[in-house]
């Protein structure tokens, strides 16, 4: 199907503008036309499912046309990584609108514009293959993220706001400055070209060069994981955000980093991510246990799922930084599965914000007696993301295991570790938040779950439950994107390095880089095979 | 008896004799018109940067150089042509009603802003030194004068005192330099510098010392001109004191006519030399992009923080500067395009916003504004987030091409220069995302009345932002225009 992907991209920007048709006081038919919107999308979206050809590793659905100059162009495309995380975004957002749809009572016009573009940025990071049109997508994200933030989060939103734009941007200038730097050494910005140059050796980095750009690469996505130690916005960004931000930011947003590493660090500059897997890996076992005791610490709510999402997020970034096909697939795996659950989570404690209007632990207990359907559902949620079997967290954290096991022993004991935790945590939270007596009299007269909450929350379940169960009908469609990265991984050059070595002791001399190579143009490329 | 050269001459000098003629047509009826149509005047002299912009293109059919090489012609010449009359348009536009609500709407305001423009027209186009002081200076007199334009402010007098005095200490500087140079190689022309350099590095061993040294004079001149540290001492106390329109001038046109100049003199005569004053710009602008945007992180005036912001900006345009290549220049060009778009329209929404004696100019007075006035409030931004350097506005290309014309080089110095604008322009990003938070996360500040804006600023404010949005999707066509001005220097 052609321009498929530029209307799923582009698709909720174009509802934008009929929002802006309507009148700002006209709360009703404005959130039914963003739900609207983000339904057909997600139906759109469903066309991808389709026409995929799950054997097929490379992109697929490419769109490429002309766009500044002859270096950069409009060009996107899907394969098997990035596919499921589009799906999640066209998933997630129609969930993320219908969550706000009484708590956002200010501005709702701008709140659900800001939902919409944000939508957009996301779908497009995605499926950008043009690095310049990745890094245009990337940065204009944040804007949606930041007003969402700030102008409809909680008491220290501004802070919260002002920390998280900041933390991002200075992560991204300098992959800005790094992707120039690529493009000054290969004479292009496409992801597809830049790539088959390093493979085959047209273009050959030397080594302090490719570790300089796999580090600015590599930082700009650390802080958006974020990896321990650059998540110290995280928890500020969730606690203030909207319960819509909050799940978004969560199941979408956090993943657009380790889909960077895996997009870009690892097939682009294989030498230095070997050379730094040593240190990320510790780094993410650190985020996996860190994270873990400092949530189950935590008195407020949605602070202690903030933090889980650092002990999640740092099991996707060790089965990326494994190096086996188990591992990545588990990694990709787990980033759907953080998504569904965590963004599930923020979902219930929303729920339980909007009656309560606190986040408190000790506001709560023995919730389980007036909203039994409401808890019931928390609890699932909570299984799942403590990775109970046959719910999707087993599936991904397990795949992550085994493959760490394969190359490293001692990281997969350590992360196991992360894995008990996540029971204490959570089960922990949600026996002082439902089970027990009442403490506060107040809660004695809470709503259970509405119909449309229920609605909310049972779509999630479903969702839990069926990645589950059918875990091939996703890891089927990964597995030749996940080889291929594996592939990419491993160049001729090194070769000639004894697979056993020490990173960094048997660099071969790389010749000089070359003078610029002829610019590719849209027809010679579209007549290649 | 015309000859045809002389014709020829002034085809080359077209937007120049446009913009003068209708100064003087200006000033002329002045005296006869009645104050309540003074603001006709304003539409007048709006009417004459329409007539110079287009009458560009008649330079555009004769390139070449006129009046025996003083003057030149060339495609770059015309890009910065273009830059300088659509700054002073958008400039008279959003002067008429600023004009009225201060009660100074009077004929010479308008005849001076064109006198300044033209003057910045021969800058841009000079190709001799005593040419480009000549546009300097009726650029800088223009400009002292509309500084101190509300004549019952005590600030704005001080601002114009200060820009005075300190300005011709400037053109000192620059013209004792151009003196130097010419005792060093004998001439003042442009193209006749750079060969007898040329020749010079082919005989000698070191540099001509008293060019070196004349240049390095001229750099403190011109460096003054464009607001670039360390000599930047007095830009926001001018930016404040200024009326609002006139800084949105100020703060954009004669930047982009003195980087015309400044690239002519470096990039062109001594471009032979460029291992003499490469280190000079270098620092230059490294503090440059350190002390506007750190001093910027504290300000509370709006003017004061946008006058900091284009200090930064300077920086950053230095960085393309310090190249010295053609993409270099054409980046440069592109940036300054841009820069103009965004630093206008920025200066005219504070126009209104400011109210009448531009009592509402502290941050501050901004809260509550993206539900008061959401339209103004949404353009303030968009201009914002282009300075900031946001993808999809221009401010982010061009701030992308210039990084990216100095890593062209594959040079640490220039790779560590990169480095330090990335750096920077995330320190910027605070400032600029602090208005933002007022304008939006602020509850609005109770006895603040909205007022509408006039037609003519509206316009003039659609027409900056959509330009800034227009560089910011579809850049390819000006910038394959930078390309071929860029090319139309004879660039060492």
């Amino acid at each position: 199907m052609p321009l498929l992907l530029t209307v799923i991209t582009f698709l909720p920007l174009l509802s934008v503008a009929a929002l802006l048709l309507l009148k700002a006081d006209d709360h009703v038919w404005i959130r039914r036309i963003a739900l609207a919107a983000s339904i057909a999308e997600f139906l759109i979206s469903l066309f991808l499912l389709r026409g995929f050809d799950a054997s097929d590793s490379r992109y697929q659905f490419e769109e490429l046309h002309q766009w500044i100059g002859q270096a950069i162009h409009y060009h996107m495309g899907v394969d098997g990584i990035s596919l499921f995380l589009v799906l999640l975004t066209t998933f997630l957002t129609p969930l993320a609108i219908l969550c706000s749809w009484e708590s956002i009572h200010e501005h709702p016009k701008g709140f659900f514009t800001a939902l919409l573009i944000l939508e957009t940025g996301m779908i497009g990071v995605f499926v950008s293959i043009d690095l310049f049109l990745f890094f245009v997508f990337w940065e204009v994200m944040l804007i949606p993220m930041y007003f969402i933030i700030g102008m409809w989060g909680h008491e220290r939103r501004i802070y919260a706001a002002v920390k998280f734009i900041l933390y991002t941007m200075l992560g991204s200038i300098l992959m800005l400055v790094a992707i120039l730097w690529l493009y000054n050494l290969t004479g292009t910005f496409d992801l597809q070209d830049i790539q088959a140059k390093l493979q085959a050796g047209i273009v050959s980095l030397p080594p302090s060069t490719e570790l300089l750009l796999f580090l600015a690469f590599f930082f700009a996505f650390a802080i958006k994981v974020p990896l321990f130690p650059f998540h110290t916005w995280l928890p500020d960004a969730h606690t203030e955000a909207p319960t819509a931000g909050s799940v978004i930011l969560a199941g979408v947003m956090l993943k657009l980093g380790t889909y960077g590493m895996l997009r870009f660090c690892l097939p682009l500059f294989p030498d230095a991510a070997h050379r730094m897997a040593p240190a990320i890996g510790v780094l993410a076992i650190i985020g996996i246990v860190y994270g873990a005791l400092v949530a189950t610490v935590q008195h407020d709510l949605k602070r202690l799922v903030a933090y889980t999402s650092v002990s999640h997020l740092g099991f996707v970034v060790l089965g990326l930084f494994a190096f086996n096909t188990v591992s990545i697939q588990g990694a990709i795996y787990q980033m759907l599965n953080h998504g569904i659950s965590t963004g599930a989570l923020f979902l219930g404690v929303g729920m339980l914000y909007d009656r309560r209007h606190t986040h408190e632990i000790k506001e709560f207990g023995g919730l389980a007696t007036p909203m039994p359907v409401l808890m019931s559902f928390f609890l699932f949620i909570s299984l799942s993301s403590l990775a109970l079997p046959p719910l999707n967290g087993f599936i991904g954290e397990f795949l992550i295991l085994i493959g760490t096991f394969q190359s490293h022993h001692a990281w997969a004991a350590w992360a196991t570790s992360g894995a008990v935790l996540s029971a204490i945590y959570l089960l922990w939270a949600y026996q002082r938040v439902a089970l027990g007596e009442i403490t506060v009299e107040k809660n004695r007269t809470l709503q259970d779950a509405s119909t449309r909450e229920r609605i909310i929350l049972a779509t999630m379940a479903v969702m839990i439950l069926f990645m589950g169960i059918a875990s091939p009908l996703f890891t089927r469609r990964m597995a030749a994107s996940t080889d291929n990265v594996l592939r990419q991984m491993d160049r001729p050059q090194n070769a000639l390095r004894h697979p056993d070595s020490r990173p960094g002791r048997h660099f071969v001399a790389l010749p000089a880089p070359q003078p610029y190579p002829a610019p590719v143009t849209v027809a010679e490329r579209r007549a290649r095979p | 008896m015309i000859s045809a050269e002389q014709i020829t001459n002034l085809h080359r000098l077209a937007p120049e004799i446009v913009l003068c003629i209708f100064g003087i047509i200006v000033m002329f009826i002045d005296p006869f018109v009645k104050p309540s149509g003074k603001r006709a005047l304003g539409w007048l002299s709006f009417f004459g940067a329409l007539i110079a912009l287009a009458s560009v293109r008649i330079v555009a059919s004769n390139p070449g150089a006129a009046y025996s090489d003083l003057i030149s012609a060339d495609g770059f010449s015309i890009f910065v042509h273009v830059v300088v009359i659509v700054a002073t348009a958008l400039a008279i536009l959003g002067s008429l009603d600023y004009l009225d609500q201060e009660d100074i709407q009077r004929g010479e305001y308008y005849a001076l802003v064109l006198f300044a423009a033209a003057g910045m027209g021969i800058l841009a186009g000079a190709n001799e030194l005593v040419t480009a002081f000549i546009g300097l200076e009726m650029s800088s007199i223009s400009t002292y004068v509309l500084v101190g334009f509300r004549r019952r402010s005590l600030k704005s007098n001080e601002a114009s005192l200060k820009y005075f005095l300190l300005g011709s200490f400037a053109t000192a500087f620059f013209l004792y330099g151009v003196a130097m140079v010419y005792g060093a190689t004998g001439s003042t022309r442009i193209d006749a510098i750079q060969s007898f350099l040329q020749s010079w590095q082919a005989t000698h061993s070191g540099p001509s010392a008293l060019a070196i040294v004349g240049l390095a004079l001229i750099f403190v001149g011109l460096g003054f001109k464009v607001v670039a540290a360390p000599f930047q001492v007095y830009g926001p106390d001018v930016y404040e004191g200024a009326p609002t329109p006139v800084t949105a001038l100020l703060s954009s046109a004669p930047k982009a006519a003195t980087f015309a100049v400044m690239l002519r003199i470096f990039s062109v005569a001594f471009g032979s030399a460029s291992h003499y004053w490469f280190w000079a710009i270098w620092v230059c602008a490294v503090l440059t992009m350190l002390v506007g945007n750190l001093a910027a992180l504290v300000q509370t005036n709006v003017k004061r923080m946008l006058a900091y912001s284009s200090i930064a900006h300077a920086g950053y345009i230095l960085v393309a500067f310090a190249a010295g290549t053609a993409v270099g220049t054409a980046a440069l060009l592109f940036y300054l395009a841009a820069y103009v778009l965004m630093k206008v329209g920025a200066f005219l929404v504070v126009t209104h916003l400011g109210q009448q004696g531009e009592k509402r100019v502290e941050i501050r007075d901004y809260a509550g504004l993206g539900m008061k006035q959401p339209m103004l409030a949404a353009c303030f931004s968009l201009f914002l987030l282009s300075l900031l350097g946001l993808p999809a506005t221009g401010g982010f290309l061009g701030k992308f091409f210039a990084f990216q014309s100095a890593l062209d080089l594959r040079q640490p110095a220039f790779v560590w220069l990169v480095v330090i604008a990335a750096v920077n322009s995330v320190i910027g990003a605070y400032y600029y995302l602090r208005v933002i938070i007022v304008m939006y996360f602020s509850e609005p500040s109770g006895d603040y009345v909205p007022t509408a804006v006039a037609p003519a600023l509206t316009f003039a404010l659609v027409l900056a932002a959509a330009g800034t949005l227009y560089l910011g999707l579809f850049p390819s066509r000006v910038l394959l225009m930078a390309k071929s001005a860029a090319d139309s220097l004879a660039l060492h």
